[in-house]
């Protein structure tokens, strides 16, 4: 569907999942590293925990579905061959400190003189302007200032990051639909923009409701809760923090009582319940049908959760999904990565795809697509490139450079 | 500046509570024309969300109080009201068919078909629409018919195992990660189908699987999975490439600050602005392989030093010294955080019913050849008379006798 758009990737792990969704529609996406390798080659977890430029897994996940090239755009020399690059494209990607292309004379103004009709995106963790611009900003930073980490864990201990580092991710996703919104614009006015996805913000828009309303509304400060979050107003008007994650017998599921998934799971759980043997009085004093939520005293609140916490606890994982298909319960498991590769609704919608790694001698299972679409299979169209596989194809075949040419490029350390 | 993105692009949202209403939201702030299409009866669950508010349910304009909804949409849009179970709405429904180039809907399977609305009928009406539709988990499959919303779907597409403590269990990221997470690579794909239509006519189907699109930024771990048999470990705040990295606490109450030390260099300037005490020179600091080894150690120093300190101090202090250091923000610190306000993240729109407010933001990206439209949200029906007569040319009479029939509820 994106097969007319040519996207020169030179971002690092902060932005390789932009050039990847995009490439997945189909883009022909570069992905452009530094002679030698990008240094985020380095970011385990491994091939079979081979330590090795080419056995990252966390490259492989997200740089599918690019080409690779090298050029070293410090040099005048790389920095002339990626203006002739950028009159071929109509992306570019990168995610250095901000400041960083236009002193090399390869910023948006600069790039858009090269090429009226190119889109820039910048990913970053604060953003290309503003107090913080110039900030250091390791994931644990931006996500501790996005607001993403104080309500995070337990009340008597610290705050928690992720164990999975991911804030980047989100700031690239944003990155990518202002991308695609940028190249939907320039079909109406002829030319490309600077897109700027500030990591900051998107992690500000992943917390929204429960970090920003109870401040600008109450004056209220969330605070640290566990498993416990998203509080259910009582009729005294204070807040009662609800289990949104329950222990079950193998592991963990989540369920709310608050609201529509609760009058509409309210039947098929009470049934389970009494087959189960366990009283349900503190469930039965209610209308089901309507929302109660706003009506419950803190105790009547906490012999419904009781009787619910006994009920799950007395249940494996798999029991209570079935229980959850079977009778409408709105309640889903907590899965262990063994779990999802086995999870019936992935197999049957063709979700895990595999990957041909010929250097490896062996194919590996990917998640693929993100969208099912009519006119465009959205998914991994290649494995991630090795380094500078496709120099000879690109600058040779694509920009007509002669062999001499790129063997004196090589010699000189621009690709 | 020119035209907007989505300018003349004409929008029918039919999403509802979490994640979808994100996908229409985003064609609403570039310029699209969006008819949110409600029912009173059957309204959208999260316009009863009156939490930190002291309205009741039972208040007359109930379903235009919520805040929580008002938040989460902060875009304009049109409203009509239709009773999609009656014929007359059901013909004015078909004549917004006709009108618009997409249709956005959250419903699980089957809720479409049943009202006749499915993408072979939509086509019948436009050949050319392209119909969104996200759901929980897809609309095949033995789960099409579930019903999936940001608290369940978050954990099984694994993200509420992120985060924890090597001897307890992981708690929640958010409430409902995946609703902010999963819609953006929906959002793509509907600007992608855009595009696609604008540069060949050509409609199309587009069916997310809200749990596939977040299992997307999972793919690492599941590589490791499938390649390595390995389960993700839970490791509290450290990390296997910097040390010290954590959250220590700051002067003050339930006040803390990050901080991430990831090369020598960081390091030395590290040590700088703690005044180079003695134990910096400690052999099992000298190199990052044996901080990250000792961390535990390390982190007993650090929190000795940040303890005396305001959190701002901290993150002043090291960032001025080249070292990655952010306080962890409240909900307080948020709204007063300089970077957002010189984004304008919290912007101002003033509400028939909830009156003035702050908490109207943009998306989180910006454009440099176009702002954002920022505003509050339609109210049930607001447009009705003007969407029939305006856009669908429904004369007054025809108005009047869809409204004695009970089309609008």
């Amino acid at each position: 569907m994106l097969e007319c758009y040519r996207v020169l990737d030179l971002s690092d792990d902060k932005g390789f999942f932009c050039g990847k969704l995009l490439g997945d529609l189909g883009a022909d996406v570069i992905k452009i590293e530094r002679p030698g390798g990008e240094p985020a080659r380095n970011i385990g977890p491994f091939y079979h925990d081979i330590v090795d430029p080419e056995k990252s897994l966390y490259w492989f996940a997200f740089n599918a579905s690019k080409r690779g090239i090298t050029l070293d755009i410090e040099k005048a020399e790389g920095r002339d061959i990626f203006k002739r690059l950028a009159m071929t494209a109509d992306v570019v990607i990168e995610s250095f400190p901000p400041g960083y292309m236009e002193n090399l004379g390869l910023g948006y103004t600069a790039l858009s003189q090269v090429n009226p009709g190119i889109v820039m995106t910048s990913i970053s963790g604060f953003g290309q302007e503003g107090p913080y611009r110039n900030y250091k900003a390791p994931d644990i930073v931006v996500r501790a200032l996005g607001g993403m980490v104080h309500t995070v864990g337990d009340p008597d201990r610290p705050p928690l990051t992720t164990s999975y580092q991911h804030a980047y991710l989100i700031g690239a996703a944003h990155g990518v639909v202002g991308t695609m919104i940028a190249l939907v614009h320039r079909g109406s006015t002829g030319r490309g923009q600077h897109v700027d996805a500030p990591t900051q913000q998107g992690l500000a828009f992943t917390g929204h409701m429960e970090a920003q309303l109870p401040w600008l509304l109450r004056q209220v400060i969330p605070e640290r809760h566990g498993r416990k979050r998203f509080p259910l107003q009582l009729r005294d008007g204070s807040l009662y923090y609800q289990p949104v994650l329950w222990e079950c017998k193998d592991g963990d599921i989540a369920f709310s009582i608050a609201g529509a998934a609760m009058t509409a799971s309210y039947k098929g759980l009470r049934e389970c319940i009494t087959n189960d043997g366990i009283d349900t009085g503190a469930l039965d004093k209610w209308d089901w049908t309507k929302d109660n939520d706003g009506d419950w005293t803190k105790e009547e609140v906490e012999g419904i959760l009781s009787t619910l916490g006994e009920f799950f606890s007395r249940h494996t994982k798999a029991e209570l999904m079935e229980i959850s298909q079977e009778k409408g319960v709105h309640l889903a498991p907590c899965l262990s990565a063994e779990e999802a590769l086995q999870f019936p609704q992935f197999i049957e919608r063709g979700f895990w795809t595999e990957v041909e790694h010929p250097e490896l001698g062996t194919t590996i299972t990917y998640p693929g697509s993100y969208v099912k679409l009519t006119e465009s299979d959205c998914g991994i169209r290649r494995r991630a490139p090795l380094i500078g596989e496709h120099n000879e194809e690109v600058y040779l075949n694509e920009l007509g450079m002669s062999k001499d040419e790129l063997l004196a490029l090589k010699q000189n350390h621009v690709i | 500046m020119g035209p907007k993105p989505f300018e003349g692009t004409k929008v029918i949202d039919l999403c509802w509570s979490g994640a979808g209403v994100f996908i229409i939201n985003l064609l609403a702030h570039y310029g699209a024309t969006v008819i949110r299409v409600e029912s009173a009866i059957r309204p959208d669950p999260i316009r009863r969300v009156l939490t930190y508010t002291d309205y009741s349910g039972n208040d007359p304009h109930a379903l235009e109080l919520s805040p929580t909804f008002a938040f989460t949409h902060p875009a304009p849009k049109m409203g009509l009201d239709l009773n999609m179970k009656n014929p007359g709405a059901k013909e004015v429904f078909k004549k917004l068919v006709a009108w618009a180039d997409v249709v956005g809907e959250s419903f699980p399977t089957g809720v479409m078909e049943r009202l006749g609305f499915g993408y072979e009928e939509l086509k019948k009406i436009k050949p050319d629409i392209i119909m969104v539709r996200s759901c929980g988990y897809g609309h095949t499959g033995p789960m099409a018919q579930q019903a999936g919303f940001g608290m369940i779907l978050s954990a099984v597409s694994m993200m509420y195992s992120l985060a924890g403590w090597p001897d307890r269990r992981p708690v929640p990221l958010s409430s409902f990660y995946s609703d902010q997470l999963s819609p953006l690579l929906s959002m793509l794909a509907l600007v992608a189908a855009l595009d696609y239509r604008r540069r060949t006519g050509k409609g199309q189907y587009i069916d997310q699987s809200q749990v596939e699109s977040s299992l997307q930024y999972l793919a690492p771990v599941l590589l490791d999975y499938t390649v390595n048999k390995r389960e993700l470990a839970l490791t509290g705040n450290k990390c296997d490439y910097a040390a010290p990295h954590g959250v220590y606490p700051c002067q003050g109450d339930d006040r803390w600050v990050a901080i991430a030390v990831c090369t020598d260099e960081e390091w030395d300037s590290f040590c700088r602005v703690l005044g180079n005490p003695a134990w910096t020179q400690d052999p099992r600091f000298l190199t990052m392989a044996s901080r990250i080894e000792h961390s535990e150690d390390l982190d007993g120093y650090v929190e000795a030093w940040t303890k005396n300190y305001k959190a701002e101090q901290v993150m002043t202090m090291m960032q001025d010294a080249g070292v990655g250091a952010g306080i962890v923000a409240n909900s307080r610190d948020l709204a007063e955080d300089v970077q957002l306000n010189h984004y304008n993240y919290f912007r101002e729109a003033k509400h028939p019913y909830l009156g003035k407010g702050n908490f109207y933001h943009p998306p989180s990206i910006k454009l440099s050849e176009v702002d954002a439209d920022v505003g509050r949200p339609n109210l049930i029906g607001e447009h009705n008379k003007y969407i029939c007569n305006e856009i669908l040319g429904i004369s007054d009479d025809e108005y009047n006798q869809l409204m004695r029939d009970g089309a609008f509820d």
